[in-house]
C-alpha cells in the first residue's frame, strides 16, 4: 500500500498517462490522414479488368465484364424452395463490380454474390476507356474507323491510341479557342456593353463615344467570326473518327473517338507501365479541370480556389486583427469597457461558423454588395456585381471568423515585449507610436503570424458559411485570369472542402465518386499542412531572431 | 533578477570608511557655489497611488559633472533619476509636484514635448538592453527616429558613438551582427552608445554596471570618466565604491527623502549626517 501510494507520489503514473495520451493523438492524426491517403491515392492504380459469366438467380448466365472494386462477406438467410420453414443462415462472400458501360447497361456499378461467378479470366485485350461521358467503358476493340477507311485486326489498336491522340490535340485547339480567345472576346464584349450603358445613363447625347463603341464591337465581332469559322472546322475533323467496340454479352457499338480521353488495356500493362500510368492519372486529378459533374477529371479550380481565398483572407485578416489588438493592449485605457472587448472577441471565436455565413449574406453581400452596385456598377443593373456571393465576400467572412485567433494572438504577442526594451526606445526620444512601429511590433511578428497560422488553419477547412457566400459546385473560369483586372473578386469559386461535400453527397454515382471523396480529402489535409509549415517557417527564422531579447 | 546584483554589491562594497577615503582621495575639491547648475529639483514629491515615493526633495546638479545617487535599496534614487526624463510618466498611478527645471526650463510644464525632452536627457537602464537588431542599428536608432536617412552621416555617427562607449575596435568587424550576441558589458557600452549617438546634454545612468562582471564594470567607470567632459552625468548606484570613484557629487538619500549632498570627497569623509556616517560605514546596510 505504501509502495503503491510512493509511486503514486513520484509523478511516474502522470508521465506514463501524458505519454498515452500523447501517443493516442498521434497515432490518430496519422492514421486518419494514412487511411484517406491510401484510400485517395490507390483511386489512381489502373485496376486489372476481369471477365466472368455471372449465373443469375433464375438460372441464366450472364457474361459480365469490369473491375473489381470491393469484396465483402455478409450473412443472409435463404430459405430452400421447397422447406421454407428450414431456413438457414449461410455465409457469403460478395462482390462489388465496376462494370461501366452506364449508356448500354444502365448500372455502372453492380454487387454480384462469388458462387455465381463462374469462367472467371483476365483477357489481355480488355479495353478500359476513359470517356467524356456516360463514365468508363469496359470491352473490346474490335474496329476503327479512320478517315473513312475501317483498320481491323493486328495493328488497330496502335492507329486507336493515335487517333486518340490526334483527337485530344484538337479539343485542346478547340477549348483554347472556345475559353481563351473567345473568352477573352466576350469578356471585352460585356465591358463594352457597359460602356455604353454607362454613357447612356450619365445621359451623354454625343454621338463620337458611341460610334467608338459600335466600331470596337464590330472589329470584336469580326474577330470572333473568323474564331467560329476555325471552330466548324476543328469540330468537322474531331467528329470524323469512330471506333467500334463489342461489349461483354457480344453487342457490338459504334462510338466517336472525340468522346475518349484514354484508352488502355490494364491486364496488358507491366508494373512500369502501371507507375507511368499512375502518374499521369495523378498528375492529371491535380491539374484538370473536373468532368462529368465533378465525378470524373482534376480538382484544380478548387486547389486553386481554395489557396487563393486563404491568401485574401489573410491580407484582410492579419492588418485588422493586428490594428484592433495594438489598440486593445497599447492604447485602450485598461478597464471594464476593454475587459468587455476582450471577453466579446474570445467569445466571438466560439460562434458557429454558419452564423458567421449567414451574416455573410445579409450583410455583405446584400447590405454592402448592393449598395456597391447602386453606386458604382449602375450600367450593370440589375445583374449584380458585388450584390452577390464572391471570392471577395467569402475571404472577408472567414476573416471575421478568424479575426479573433489573431487578435488573441498578437496580444500575447505584445504583452511578451519586455518592458525596458519599450523604455529604451523611449528613452531615445522615440515616440510611442515609432517605440511601437520600429521595435515593439518587429518583436510581435512571430506571435502575429502563430495567430496567423491559427487563422488559416481554420480558414481553409471552412466550408459551412462559404456555401452561402461565394462557392459554387462548378465556376466556369478561375477567379484570376489574363484579362484585366486579372484578379476577379466578385466571381464565385470553387473550394476544396465543399468540393468533398458535392462529389461525396450530391453526385449522381456515389459508388465512382467515393475515392474522389478521400483523394480531394487528402490534398484539403495537404494544403493545409503546406499552408502551415509555410507560416511556421517564417515564424521560427523570425523567432530566432528575436529570442534573445525576449529573455529579458 | 535581486539575487546576482546584490551578490555583487555585497562583494563590491566595502565595509570601512577608511577605504572609501582612500578612494576619494585625490579627487579635487568641488564647490557647488562655483558651477553651472544643468538640472535643478524644487520640492518635488512624487506619489504611487497613495504611497509617497519622494519627499520634498531639492538639490541642483551641476553641468558637466559627474553626480552619484547612493542609498539603500527602495529609497527612491531611482524613482528621482527617473523624473528627469520623466520616464514616470509611463506609470498610470505617478502623480507629483513640485518643479524639476533643466536649465530654466521646467520640464514637467505642458507644453513641453516629452520625445524632445528625452532627447536631451539620455538614460542607460540598470540591465542592458539592445534591441534585438544589428549593432549598427542599435546606435542609428536615435538618428533614424529623428529622420536622418544619409548613409554616410549615420556612418559618421555610428562609429563615433561607438568609439565615445569605448567598444569601436572590439565591434567594428561585425556591425552588422545581431546586438543581443554580444556580452553583457559589450552590450551596455553598446547601450551608451546609442544614448550618446544623439548627442544629448544630461546622461542618466541607472545603476549601468549591477550586472556586469568586475572587469566591465572598471570598462564603464573609465568610460563614465571620459564622457563627464562632454555631458552632465546622474548615475545611481549601490555600489558606494563605484559612487566615490567616478562621481564628484554625491547624494545620500532614504525613504524618499535627501539626507545629505555635497562634493564626493566631503560627502565620504566627513558625512555631516549621523545617518550617512552609519550607512557608508556599514553600520547600515
Amino acid at each position: 500500500m505504501a509502495k503503491l501510494k510512493h509511486w503514486f507520489a513520484s509523478g511516474t503514473p502522470y508521465i506514463w498517462l501524458n505519454a498515452g495520451a500523447v501517443s493516442l493523438s498521434l497515432i490518430m492524426v496519422f492514421g486518419l490522414v494514412a487511411l484517406i491517403a491510401v484510400r485517395g491515392l490507390t483511386h489512381f492504380w489502373p485496376a486489372s479488368a476481369i471477365a466472368f459469366d455471372y449465373l443469375e438467380e433464375d438460372g441464366s448466365l450472364t457474361p459480365m465484364m469490369g473491375e473489381l472494386v470491393d469484396t465483402e462477406t455478409v450473412i443472409t438467410s435463404v430459405p430452400a424452395v421447397d422447406q421454407p420453414e428450414t431456413a438457414k443462415e449461410t455465409v457469403i462472400k460478395r462482390h462489388l463490380i465496376k462494370q461501366g458501360n452506364r449508356d448500354h447497361a444502365g448500372l455502372d456499378f453492380r454487387w454480384v454474390n462469388e458462387k455465381g461467378m463462374e469462367n472467371r479470366h483476365y483477357p489481355e485485350e480488355i479495353m478500359v476507356i476513359e470517356r467524356r461521358e456516360w463514365g468508363n467503358f469496359y470491352g473490346y476493340l474490335k474496329s476503327v474507323n479512320v478517315g473513312a477507311v475501317t483498320h481491323e485486326g493486328r495493328d488497330h489498336w496502335e492507329i486507336f491510341q493515335s487517333a486518340i491522340d490526334r483527337s485530344l490535340d484538337l479539343i485542346g485547339r478547340i477549348r483554347h479557342i472556345e475559353k481563351d480567345l473567345i473568352g477573352a472576346i466576350n469578356y471585352k464584349m460585356e465591358q463594352l456593353r457597359l460602356d455604353e450603358r454607362g454613357l447612356e445613363l450619365r445621359g451623354v447625347m454625343d454621338p463620337e463615344p458611341f460610334a467608338k463603341i459600335q466600331n470596337a464591337r464590330a472589329a470584336l465581332q469580326e474577330e470572333y467570326n473568323g474564331y467560329t469559322g476555325e471552330l466548324e472546322a476543328l469540330y468537322k475533323q474531331l467528329n470524323k473518327d469512330s471506333y467500334i467496340a463489342m461489349l461483354a454479352d457480344g453487342r457490338e457499338v459504334t462510338m466517336p473517338v472525340a468522346k475518349v480521353v484514354r484508352a488502355y488495356r490494364p491486364n496488358e500493362m507491366s508494373f512500369l507501365d502501371k507507375c507511368g500510368f499512375y502518374l499521369i492519372k495523378f498528375w492529371e486529378f491535380l491539374s484538370d479541370d473536373p468532368r462529368e459533374a465533378n465525378t470524373e477529371g482534376g480538382i484544380f479550380p478548387a486547389i486553386f480556389g481554395t489557396v487563393l481565398m486563404v491568401i485574401i483572407m489573410a491580407i484582410f485578416v492579419t492588418p485588422f486583427g493586428v490594428l484592433a489588438a495594438v489598440y486593445l493592449h497599447e492604447y485602450a485605457e485598461q478597464g471594464l469597457i476593454t475587459r468587455t472587448i476582450r471577453i466579446a472577441v474570445n467569445n466571438l471565436a466560439g460562434v458557429p461558423s454558419i452564423v458567421y455565413g449567414v451574416f455573410g449574406l445579409g450583410f455583405l453581400v446584400y447590405f454592402l454588395g448592393g449598395n456597391i452596385d447602386r453606386l458604382f456598377f449602375p450600367e450593370n443593373h440589375p445583374a449584380p456585381t458585388f450584390g452577390t456571393p464572391g471570392l471577395m465576400w467569402a475571404s472577408i467572412t472567414l476573416a471575421i471568423l478568424t479575426v479573433p485567433v489573431v487578435i488573441v494572438a498578437t496580444e500575447e504577442g505584445l504583452s511578451r515585449v519586455p518592458r525596458d526594451i519599450r523604455e529604451g526606445s523611449l528613452a531615445l526620444g522615440a515616440t510611442k507610436a515609432e517605440t511601437l512601429w520600429r521595435t515593439v511590433l518587429p518583436m510581435t511578428a512571430p506571435a502575429m503570424i502563430t495567430g496567423l497560422i491559427l487563422a488559416v488553419a481554420r480558414a481553409a477547412g471552412e466550408v459551412a458559411p462559404l456555401m452561402l457566400v461565394g462557392v459554387v459546385k462548378l465556376a466556369p473560369s478561375l477567379p484570376l485570369d489574363g484579362n484585366a483586372p486579372f484578379l476577379h473578386l466578385d466571381r464565385k469559386f470553387m473550394h476544396l472542402g465543399f468540393h468533398i461535400y458535392d462529389v461525396g453527397f450530391q453526385s449522381p454515382n456515389v459508388e465512382a465518386a467515393r475515392p474522389l471523396v478521400y483523394a480531394t480529402a487528402f490534398f484539403l489535409v495537404v494544403i493545409i499542412i503546406i499552408l502551415n509549415l509555410t507560416a511556421i517557417w517564417i515564424r521560427n527564422r523570425l523567432r530566432e531572431k528575436y529570442r534573445a531579447a525576449e529573455q529579458h | 533578477m535581486k539575487g546576482p546584483e546584490e551578490e555583487i554589491v555585497k562583494n563590491d562594497t566595502p565595509t570601512h570608511a577608511m577605504d572609501l577615503g582612500a578612494v576619494v582621495k585625490g579627487t579635487p575639491e568641488y564647490n557647488l557655489e562655483d558651477e553651472d547648475i544643468c538640472l535643478s529639483v524644487n520640492n518635488f514629491n512624487l506619489y504611487y497611488g497613495d504611497k509617497q515615493a519622494l519627499n520634498n526633495i531639492s538639490l541642483k546638479i551641476p553641468e558637466k559633472r559627474v553626480m552619484a545617487f547612493i542609498g539603500p535599496s527602495g529609497c527612491g534614487k531611482s524613482t528621482l533619476l527617473r523624473c528627469f526624463n520623466r520616464m514616470n510618466d509611463l506609470i498610470d498611478s505617478v502623480r507629483i509636484g513640485g518643479e524639476i527645471k533643466l536649465y530654466d526650463q521646467d520640464i514637467y510644464e505642458k507644453s513641453i514635448n516629452v520625445a524632445e525632452l528625452r532627447r536631451r536627457v539620455g538614460m542607460v537602464f540598470q540591465k542592458p538592453n539592445p534591441f534585438p537588431k544589428s549593432i549598427y542599428e542599435n546606435v542609428a536608432y536615435g538618428l533614424r527616429i529623428q529622420g536622418v536617412k544619409s548613409r554616410r552621416a549615420l556612418d559618421a555617427v555610428v562609429e563615433k558613438s561607438l568609439r565615445g562607449a569605448a567598444l569601436w575596435d572590439e565591434v567594428a568587424d561585425r556591425l552588422h551582427d545581431n546586438a543581443m550576441g554580444l556580452s553583457g558589458g559589450q552590450q551596455q557600452r553598446l547601450v551608451i552608445a546609442r544614448a550618446i549617438a544623439i548627442e544629448p546634454e544630461v546622461l542618466l545612468l541607472d545603476e549601468p554596471a549591477s550586472a556586469l562582471d568586475p572587469i566591465s564594470t572598471l570598462k564603464i567607470e573609465e568610460l563614465i570618466y571620459e564622457l563627464k567632459s562632454e555631458y552632465t552625468i546622474v548615475i545611481v548606484t549601490h555600489n558606494m565604491q563605484q559612487a566615490a570613484r567616478v562621481s564628484d557629487y554625491t547624494a545620500y538619500m532614504y525613504m524618499g527623502k535627501l539626507i545629505e549632498y555635497s562634493d564626493t570627497n566631503t560627502l565620504f569623509t566627513k558625512p555631516k549626517q549621523k545617518m550617512t556616517e552609519d550607512y557608508i560605514t556599514g553600520r547600515y546596510g
